[in-house]
């Protein structure tokens, strides 16, 4: 650990971890760029609990501080934000999943903390994670027949 | 006024001799003005006493709650009105609303309104609670507590400062003034 606030010059923890994930992942993972203690990545569907596991394991990424969907019309995004105390710095992952088949791994096993964040997805997107160990609505009642934070959900007055 | 003991002439059981009685006596009560006359020197008393013993029920839901907090704090001090919030909606008489009130709220809130005496009076409290405020078309948010609940007085804001919902709590004894019934042998 140095005390230069994560602004290191080349040779940075960042690349050292985008190289660590292409060398296991050669396909599937297209690392969008580096920022200071900024990862941005996207990766496929198929390798997701892989890679998160790959993550966990081997670059000690012990946090999971956001999984959340984004709806964009054509497609739905699931998105990552996971974060290490060890090499300082947060690695966002953005998945694109078809929007008649919106269903994804659960990152659960590995991060409890993911519990709660796929619940709120489901809730509100409707996207369903794969091994999710009680994947309920968690805000709006149980007998909701709608999720509300799709772009094709209209609201009426009630 | 019916005095006649049929179809009880011959013979009367306890419990129909007390049952012609009582109705008796509550005839005669009202024929004779003395029932009027007691609640004319009653009434005055009780709408006195359920005036200045407003309970409403120490139940907050959102920023308004803070304000309610406030104008029981020594600054506003609703105490002075006798404004006391208590715990238990069976120890209560005024249902204050007092922020939005979701779908998976409704059912509690409307639980809680049954679960209080009679006789009871429902304050909304700020924009939520009238009609849903910024919530306008939400996807969960009841527009408006009167949906599901009748309410007497609306406390408009957002949120009402505490002197507003102050006034609001004297409308309430204004209007508690105004429909206190005399009770005498009503019940």
């Amino acid at each position: 650990m140095n005390s230069t606030g994560g602004l290191e010059t080349s040779g940075s923890t960042e690349e050292a971890i985008v190289d660590a994930v292409r060398k296991t992942f050669p396909d599937g993972v297209t690392i969008g760029g580096i920022a200071p203690r900024r990862i941005f990545a996207r990766a496929d569907r198929a390798i997701i609990y892989k890679l998160c596991e790959f993550l966990k394991n081997e670059l000690k990424f012990d946090h999971v501080s956001c999984v959340t969907g984004v709806d964009r019309i054509d497609r739905f995004q699931v998105v990552y934000h996971l974060s290490s105390y060890e090499n300082r710095c947060v690695l966002e992952i953005t998945v694109d999943i078809p929007h008649d088949d919106p269903e994804i791994d659960s990152v659960t096993p590995l991060w409890g903390g993911a519990n709660w964040h796929e619940r709120e997805a489901y809730d509100m997107f409707g996207i369903r994670f794969k091994n999710h160990p009680r994947l309920e609505r968690i805000f709006l009642p149980e007998d909701t027949q709608y999720f509300p934070f799709r772009k094709d959900f209209k609201l009426g007055r009630q | 006024m019916d005095l006649s003991l049929a179809p009880n002439a011959i013979a009367m059981s306890v419990r129909e001799f007390v049952k012609w009685s009582s109705e008796l006596f509550d005839d005669l009560m009202r024929a004779t003005g003395v029932k009027r006359a007691v609640d004319k020197i009653t009434t005055p008393i009780w709408s006195w006493s359920l005036r200045n013993s407003i309970f409403p029920l120490h139940f907050g839901i959102a920023c308004c709650a803070l304000e309610m907090a406030a104008s029981s704090a020594p600054r506003w001090d609703a105490e002075r009105f006798g404004i006391v919030y208590r715990s238990s909606p069976r120890q209560c008489d005024v249902l204050l609303v007092n922020g939005w009130v979701t779908t998976k709220l409704r059912p509690d809130l409307r639980r809680l309104y049954e679960q209080m005496p009679e006789p009871k009076w429902v304050i909304a409290m700020g924009e939520c609670a009238i009609s849903g405020g910024p919530w306008y078309d939400s996807h969960t948010v009841v527009q408006g507590v009167d949906t599901f609940i009748p309410v007497d007085i609306y406390v408009p804001g957002c949120p009402p400062r505490p002197e507003a919902l102050l006034d609001g709590f004297l409308k309430l004894q204004d209007k508690i003034r105004a429909s206190t019934k005399g009770r005498f042998l009503e019940d």
